[in-house]
Parts: structure tokens; C-alpha cells; sequence
């Protein structure tokens, strides 16, 4: 027995704070294409070291390499790295709308684009995705209209969900994307027992469930894990690994595990982590984690390893937790700026085009800005009925309801 | 007509429900090869398959969680929480998820699931399984909340629930399972064999949600009751002798006012009884209520009788169960005697 003298409480803390120098040595990143890609029937035993390093295609020099590159054509990516630019310039618009005082609250992806965006065409149409609030590129890459999701934004007369949600809780399930809570983690295990029901209706259909890594440390996370292990459902379990949930660092959720994929060994799951900012490695984890869900082989843990460079929401300043500067650090790169510059080298991309397609983007935001604001603001315009607060609630509007809305009036 | 228990009517109802909807599955804690402790699925795998009927891992929060993705796809499942005791850590997904999921997606999604937990003491089940938390489901916008008090309503109730396109809580007084208990623990309990609401027809039927049962007619005092409680106001009636109107409430959520409000018009007076604690308990929702759409007609304060505010206890248990001994006080003093 060494040391035993006192006890000594431990709390993890993040290498640098506000006023210190950003400093990422501590996050070890192998060489794009160095990590193997397994069959997807491979024992889950023989591929733990996935857990712990990091899948890349693009290299330094934005060429794509390694066994996960080569599944999508220049099309497919110049359509990618559009999606990314409009969801950039859509959370541009909608941050600025929001201090403009037109929404009370707004979500912005910045720096982590490429996760949903790339993510989203790996699933087929009817497959089901329960997101978090950081997901709207499964929105955009899916061509859901933008017009729609602001008119959600602004609870304006034309939301489709009548007022009744916080800014950014989407809902679609034409477009695969389940109604988001606001509770956190909660929709973790909805998105196990969704592909449940899908092997147990004996369908094709697969789901998709989302987390943070702050959330992974709620109960409901560790349920969703141990259903999906049981039933072996097709599920892909995604987590996005952004670094800061609000102001907590991601020590104080991971603890000594070493990393969020590696919660998935002790269950048996399959777990890899990918570059969340390399739009092509994320695409190319994602469908192989969906081909094995979809072949019966059961759940995929993904830990998208990414770095959120915006502030967690209108809400947060993260200047009083972390240094300025330390997005500028962060080793991972920009995602549109390393599949803009793989396209280039691809020659079929330029600094010239991409500025074009930057501006039209922004016109066609706008247009779609000016669109929903004609429907109203949150505090301007049109905006849903009282009414409408009493709706829905119940399939038939129950006797205590009904006596409730005549006492207010509507 | 075939006489069942509580528990062979359940059963019954889900092997109605399952057999008429291949998109009705069942599971919880020990309900598949075994078919729970309390038996209320036994078969059910045998005869549909571990598809439709199998254990779940003890995780009430995944095991509602689960239920409510499963019916965002497009099933209708029905769990078991194997003691209402142990939904706590499913409380989450019950209130902020299943009870909002339609009115927070304006019906893009919707959560057809019903949740059956045995409710209620008067078994020895101590702290852990004993509680009644129906007020806790009550006070939440967008579920539904139902405890039958006897066969036949059990089945009905609950094919109805089954077949309802939003969340239902479901609480099933486990000391009823076998037989009307009315709070008399040192003498036998009738079998529903023998009881007149054993008898449990085949096949499907419906009791509607939201309707109130009167159990029996009377003019001088209206006790409302649900559950166990139901046969304790019985006894306690037949044995102060007082003409009470006793309206077992059978739904709690959507409430039949309509029948309790037409009852205490004509008597004047009214006794509400629950075994859940007594402050914030469902009776206080009752009493106001009564308050609010009675107060000219009634000749006596609104008496309420309920378990003490302490957790449920072991030893001191027909101490704290509301028994036909307090009842009676309570409507003797309502009654002004």
C-alpha cells in the first residue's frame, strides 16, 4: 500500500483558461488514412484500437487517402461543401436576426458543419434521425426549406409547429428528423427503440441517434447503450464530440475513460472515431456504420471528434471560460475550408467560385429571410393564434382543455 | 359469462389487443418467458413471439424511452414498470418526452404507448412497493391516467387504452388482482370468481376513457373513489348505513366531472378518497373542483381521506391504509352526525 495518507478529491480541469495559450499537444492526431478500414462484420474485440485513434481522409495537403476515401464523386462533395456553406451562412443570419431581437434564442453549428451535413447522405430515404439541438445540417443537406425552418425560428404565423417550440426544435419526419426536445440525451434511447421497432416490423430502415459530450454522462445514454447491445439494434450512435458542453470541458463528462468511443467497448459495440471536420472521413464512417445496421450486425458507436468555434448558443459567452483564440488552434481544421481546398486540388473548385457560390448563398439565405419575415417575427407581424397553445395536445381535445381556453377567451 | 381475475383480464385485454394489431408489442422487466411477477403476461410470448412479447433490461427510463421511439415509429407498445414504485427514473421520458412529443411537433409525431404499473399497498411491500403516484401523472399536460377497480373495467380500460392515440399511464391496484379488497386485512377476500364484476366477456370490448362507473346509488353523500378504495368506501357505507352515492371515477385523467357534479347537486355532501398522501394528492384536485361547481348545493365542508404524509410504511401498515375505519368517521362527520 503506497500513499495512504489523506484523501485527495479530484476534478478534472482543461489545460488552458481564459488568458492562457491555447495549447493542443495533449491531442494526439495520426496521419490521414493511417487507420485501417475493417469489414463490417468484423469482431467488435479486434478493432478496440479504433476507439481511441481518430479516422482521417484528407491530409495536409487536402488530398483524400487511406482505405476510407474514394466513395463520393466530385458532384456528391461540391454538394457537400455547399451544405456547408449554406448552414454557415444560414447560422450567420439567424445569430444576427437573434440580436436583432426578431427570435429569442438561436444555435449555431460554426466549426462543426461537416458532421450532419456529411452524415446525412449516408442514410436512406424513411431512415429516422433523433438529433440534438447542434443538427440542422441533416436538415439542409436533405434540402428541407429554409424558409420553413425560419418561420420555426421566428414563431412566426407560418411555424410549422405553432409556436409551441424554442427556436431551432425542428421537427420532420418527411425529412427523417425527429422532433427535437430541448431535454438532453432523452432521444438517445427514443432513436435505440425507433430501430427496434423497425427489426421487429421486420423493415429496412435504420436510425440515427445523436448526443453530445456532455450528454453522454446522462443515465439515459448508458439505457440507449445497453438496448442497442441487447437487441443488437440498427442504430448508429453518434456522438459529437465539440470539446465544450456550455462552459464544462469534455474531462468532466469523459472521466478516465480515455475516450467517448470507448464507453462502446465494454457493451461489445463496435466504436470508432472519426475527424468530425474532415467531411469525407465523416461520410465514410457513417456509411459503414449504417451498411452494418442495416445488415443486421447491430449498432455502430461514432465519436465525431470536432471543435465547437462558436459559442453554445445566444445565450453563452465563451470567452469567460476558454482562451479567444483557442478555435484558431484547434488541430482539426475548418471543415469548408479542407473540402474547399481538396476540391481545388481536385480541379474542380476554385478560391474564384467558391466566392461566387459564397455570394449566391447568401442571396438565397436572404431571400429565404425575407420570405419568413414576411410571415412575422417573434414579436412582429403574424405570429400563431392563443389558440393554438390549446391544440394538439391530445389526439381529441379532452373536457378540463376545452373549459380552459373559453375561460381565456379564444 | 367467463369469470377472470384483475390479472387474468389484463392479460386477456393485451392478448385481445395483440391478437387484433400486430403493431401491439409488450415488454418490461420479466414479462416475456416468464411473463412478470405478478403474471399479467404469462403466455404471451409463447403464443406471439419474442418479436411481440420479451424482458427488457432493469431500466424503467429505457424501457419507457424506448416504447416511445418504438411508437414514434409506428408501433403501439405496452409496457409493464413492474411496481409504480420504480418509475421514477422514467419520469423523464413519461413527462417532458411521451406526454409532449404530438403538441411539441404540432402531430408530426405522436406517442401512442401505455405505460401499466401495479399500484397501491395493502400487500407488506414497505416503502418500495406500495406508493400510489397517480397525482404525479395527473398534474402533467398530455398524458392520460386510468386505475380500474375491478375485471371486467381492467380489460376494457385497458384495450382502450391500448388502442388510444396518446400516452396512457395505467395503474393497477395490486391489492385488487385477486379479489375486491375493502381494507378488512383480518378477513378472507372474496375471489372475483365469486364477485359479479369478475365476470370478463371474450373477446374485444372497450371501457371509454373518461367515464366515471356508479357503484352504488344513493341520496345523502357522494364519495368519489377509485382503485382499491372503491370497495373500502363500500364497506364502510354498508357499515355506517349512511346512503351514500359512490362513484368510482375508474380514469382520473380526462376526469368525468359531469357525473361527479350531477352526484354531490343531489346529495349535498361529499367524501373523497385515495391511499396516495394526502397533501397535493388527486383529492385536492377533486375538492377544489367539487368546490368550484357545487359550492350552493353542498350542506358540509368536502372531507378528504387519505394515507398519512409519510412514505408508506412496513409495520404500521393498516395503520396508514385508509381503512372503512376512517372512511366511516369521514362520512359520519360529513354527515354532520
Amino acid at each position: 500500500m503506497a500513499d495512504a495518507g489523506m484523501l485527495r478529491f479530484h476534478v478534472p480541469e482543461p489545460e488552458v483558461r481564459p488568458g492562457g495559450t491555447p495549447d493542443f499537444s495533449n491531442v494526439p492526431i495520426p496521419k490521414a488514412g493511417s487507420v485501417p478500414r475493417p469489414e463490417i462484420d468484423v469482431d467488435p474485440r479486434t478493432i478496440r484500437d479504433h476507439a481511441f485513434s481518430i479516422i482521417r481522409v484528407l491530409n495536409r495537403n487536402g488530398e483524400a487517402v487511406g482505405p476510407w476515401a474514394g466513395l463520393l464523386s466530385s458532384d456528391e462533395l461540391l454538394a457537400g461543401l455547399r451544405h456547408m456553406m449554406t448552414l454557415r451562412t444560414f447560422d450567420a443570419r439567424m445569430q444576427m436576426a437573434q440580436r436583432q431581437g426578431k427570435t429569442s434564442f438561436y444555435m449555431q453549428h460554426l466549426g462543426e458543419e461537416a458532421v450532419a451535413c456529411a452524415f446525412r447522405k449516408a442514410l436512406e430515404p424513411g431512415d429516422m434521425n433523433f438529433p440534438t439541438y447542434r443538427q440542422a445540417g441533416l436538415l439542409i443537406a436533405d434540402g428541407y426549406p429554409m424558409v420553413t425552418m425560419m418561420n420555426q425560428i421566428y414563431s412566426n404565423e407560418a411555424d410549422p409547429l405553432k409556436g409551441r417550440q424554442l427556436p431551432i426544435m425542428y421537427s420532420s419526419k418527411e425529412h427523417g428528423f425527429f422532433s427535437i426536445s430541448g431535454n438532453l440525451a432523452t432521444q438517445y434511447i427514443q432513436a435505440v427503440g425507433w430501430a427496434m421497432a423497425s427489426a421487429i416490423s421486420n423493415d429496412s430502415k435504420i436510425a440515427a441517434a445523436w448526443i453530445g459530450d456532455g450528454s453522454t454522462a446522462e443515465s439515459d445514454f448508458h439505457s440507449a447503450l445497453v438496448f442497442a447491445s441487447t437487441y443488437k439494434a440498427p442504430v448508429v450512435l453518434n456522438v459529437v464530440n465539440n470539446q465544450w458542453a456550455i462552459s464544462t470541458f469534455q474531462g468532466i463528462a469523459r472521466g478516465g475513460s480515455g475516450t467517448f468511443a470507448a464507453r462502446g467497448l465494454g457493451f461489445g459495440i463496435p466504436s470508432l472515431r472519426v475527424d468530425g471536420n474532415d467531411y469525407l472521413a465523416v461520410h465514410a464512417v457513417a456509411k459503414w456504420a449504417a451498411e452494418r445496421a442495416r445488415s443486421n450486425l447491430g449498432p455502430t458507436l461514432v465519436e465525431y471528434v470536432t471543435y465547437r468555434a462558436g459559442a453554445h448558443s445566444s445565450s453563452d459567452d465563451p470567452s469567460a471560460y476558454r482562451p479567444k483564440t483557442e478555435s484558431d488552434a484547434w488541430p482539426l481544421g475548418d471543415p469548408i475550408v479542407r473540402l474547399k481546398n481538396h476540391l481545388i486540388g481536385l480541379g474542380v473548385w476554385s478560391d474564384e467560385r467558391h466566392a461566387q457560390a459564397e455570394a449566391e448563398i447568401l442571396d438565397t439565405v436572404i431571400a429565404a429571410q425575407k420570405e419568413a419575415e414576411s410571415h412575422g417575427t417573434l414579436h412582429a407581424g403574424g405570429k400563431p393564434s392563443t389558440r393554438d397553445m390549446f391544440e394538439g395536445l391530445y389526439a381529441e381535445m379532452p373536457p378540463h382543455l376545452r373549459r380552459q381556453r373559453q375561460q381565456a377567451g379564444v | 359469462m367467463p369469470r377472470r381475475t384483475m390479472i387474468e383480464a389484463i392479460r386477456d385485454a393485451m392478448d385481445v389487443s395483440m391478437g387484433r394489431d400486430s403493431k401491439v408489442v409488450v415488454f418490461g422487466e420479466d414479462v416475456g418467458f416468464f411473463g412478470g411477477v405478478f403474471r399479467c403476461t404469462q403466455g404471451l410470448q409463447a403464443k406471439y413471439g419474442k418479436s411481440r412479447c420479451f424482458d427488457a433490461p432493469i431500466n424503467e427510463s429505457g424501457i419507457v424511452g424506448s416504447a416511445i421511439g418504438m411508437a414514434a415509429y409506428g408501433l403501439k407498445p405496452c409496457v409493464e414498470i413492474q411496481f409504480a414504485d420504480y418509475m421514477y427514473p422514467a419520469y423523464d421520458q413519461l413527462t417532458q418526452e411521451a406526454a409532449r412529443l404530438r403538441y411539441r411537433s404540432n402531430g408530426d409525431f405522436t406517442c401512442p404507448i401505455v405505460v401499466r404499473m401495479p399500484t397501491g399497498g395493502g400487500i407488506f411491500g414497505g416503502q418500495t412497493h406500495s406508493q400510489s403516484p397517480e397525482a404525479l401523472f395527473t398534474h402533467v399536460s398530455g398524458l392520460k391516467t386510468v386505475v380500474p377497480s375491478n375485471p371486467h373495467d381492467a380489460k376494457g380500460l385497458l384495450i382502450a387504452a391500448i388502442e388510444d392515440p396518446d400516452p396512457v399511464i395505467f395503474l393497477e391496484p395490486k391489492r385488487l388482482y385477486n379479489g375486491p379488497f375493502d381494507g378488512h386485512h383480518d378477513r378472507p377476500v372474496t375471489p372475483w370468481s365469486k364477485h359479479e364484476l369478475g365476470e370478463v366477456a371474450d373477446g374485444h370490448y372497450t371501457v371509454p376513457l373518461g367515464k366515471a362507473a356508479i357503484r352504488r346509488a344513493g341520496s345523502a353523500i357522494t364519495v368519489l373513489a377509485y382503485g382499491t378504495m372503491v370497495y373500502v368506501a363500500q364497506a364502510a357505507v354498508e357499515e355506517t348505513g349512511i346512503d351514500a352515492e359512490i362513484i368510482d371515477l375508474r380514469t382520473l385523467l380526462p376526469l368525468d366531472l359531469d357525473t361527479i357534479v350531477a352526484s354531490v347537486k343531489k346529495t349535498g355532501r361529499c367524501v373523497i378518497v385515495h391511499e396516495a398522501t394526502l397533501t397535493s394528492g388527486f383529492g385536492a384536485e377533486l375538492s377544489a373542483l367539487v368546490q368550484e361547481n357545487c359550492f350552493y348545493h353542498l350542506e358540509a365542508p368536502v372531507a378528504r381521506v387519505a394515507g398519512w404524509d409519510t412514505p408508506y410504511p412496513h409495520a404500521q401498515e393498516w395503520d396508514y391504509f385508509p381503512g372503512p375505519a376512517r372512511v366511516g368517521r369521514a362520512l359520519l362527520e360529513t354527515m354532520g352526525a
